[in-house]
């Protein structure tokens, strides 16, 4: 169980981002969760509240789009997504692969701006 | 007026990478080898460790990190090997992180090993999302964990360069089921090498001392 400290990351790296943009209030900030990632969504949505507490991202939600795995096919000179977690082969013609292209991402990918922040700027 | 998305990219681990990069290179330019040791806990981590030690000794300089929750006790059982050793107690933390592994070697002239082993917590969750900076990442699992272990928990398997199924000593007495543990472990790292050791007897010990020189020969050799 590390989603709190991954959870305190995102706020950590959200609250830079935010800064930047000279944002003073974050309705949501948008995830990309690889299946590969180690992070469990659901504890990573627990957690998420608890390390906005006291920050500019008080209140905010995090949206997480997740990303299933996926390997390169040396075979198929293709991108394929895994039959299953349990099983690193392509799905067509059956090759293992452990060249992983997909699947590791923890990254923010977006910041959703308060209204009356868009309002000042748009 | 709506909310307005603003794209932003940032890897929520770019701290953990960065610092994880800066060993690395600390690393290959003082000329060590890092390997780290990842597994449940009580697989078998520190007793293959502790032996690993005492037979480099004999030819290379070694020394060893180890991370636990609390307790120095494993700190204390791998000195017996006679190698430098450091514990770090990581409190309420489930795993090693690059800024810890770090903070440990601060005093530590590089320079002067061949060889550095990081164990891990025992926690095969974690782990995975920390890069360390180690060259080589080892993932163990003993006879007794049964041969589903890396069904179990694809991911940590995935981000490893070898596997070790440790305790071989007690394979018959739980009816280990060899060929199917080892087609599990490729099923989730297509194509990654597996010993089979147990640091007890000795069995395999050699294979696995030879392993860990044939890498460190050709990490030498690519940064030469």
């Amino acid at each position: 169980m590390h989603e709190l400290s991954i959870a305190m990351g995102i706020v950590d790296g959200a609250s830079e981002e935010a800064a930047r943009l000279g944002a003073a209030r974050i309705e949501s900030v948008h995830l990309r969760l690889g299946q590969l990632s180690g992070v469990v969504k659901e504890a990573l949505l627990f957690s998420y509240s608890l390390a906005a507490a006291d920050t500019v991202l008080e209140g905010s939600r995090l949206e997480i789009e997740e990303i299933p795995a996926a390997i390169f096919c040396d075979s198929c000179k293709a991108e394929r997504e895994l039959p299953s977690i349990q099983n690193f082969s392509c799905f067509v013609c059956g090759q293992p692969s452990a060249n992983v292209v997909r699947g590791r991402e923890l990254t923010i990918v977006g910041l959703e701006l308060g209204s009356e922040y868009a309002a000042a700027v748009g | 007026m709506q909310p307005r998305l603003v794209e932003v990219r940032r890897n929520v681990l770019k701290q953990n990478d960065v610092l994880a990069a800066e060993l690395r290179r600390l690393f290959t330019d003082a000329g060590v080898f890092a390997t780290s040791l990842v597994s449940s806990p009580g697989t078998g981590k520190t007793e293959l460790l502790e032996k690993t030690l005492a037979r480099l000794m004999a030819t290379s300089r070694v020394a060893a990190l180890v991370g636990d929750l609390a307790t120095a006790n494993d700190a204390a059982r791998l000195e017996r090997s006679g190698a430098p050793v450091r514990q770090i107690i990581t409190g309420t933390i489930c795993h090693l992180e690059a800024q810890m592994v770090g903070d440990a070697l601060v005093d530590w002239e590089l320079a002067e090993l061949d060889h550095l082993f990081i164990e891990n917590v025992g926690n095969l969750v974690c782990p995975s999302s920390y890069d360390l900076g180690e060259t080589l990442r080892v993932v163990l699992m003993s006879v007794t964990e049964g041969e589903d272990k890396p069904l179990k928990y694809p991911t940590i398997f995935n981000t490893a360069d070898v596997a070790v199924i440790t305790k071989m000593d007690l394979a018959d007495a739980v009816e280990f089921d060899r060929d199917t543990a080892r087609a599990n472990i490729q099923a989730v790292r297509p194509g990654i090498e597996i010993l089979e050791v147990s640091a007890k007897t000795g069995h395999g010990m050699e294979d696995w001392i030879r392993y860990l020189n044939s890498q460190t020969t050709a990490a030498a050799v690519a940064a030469a």
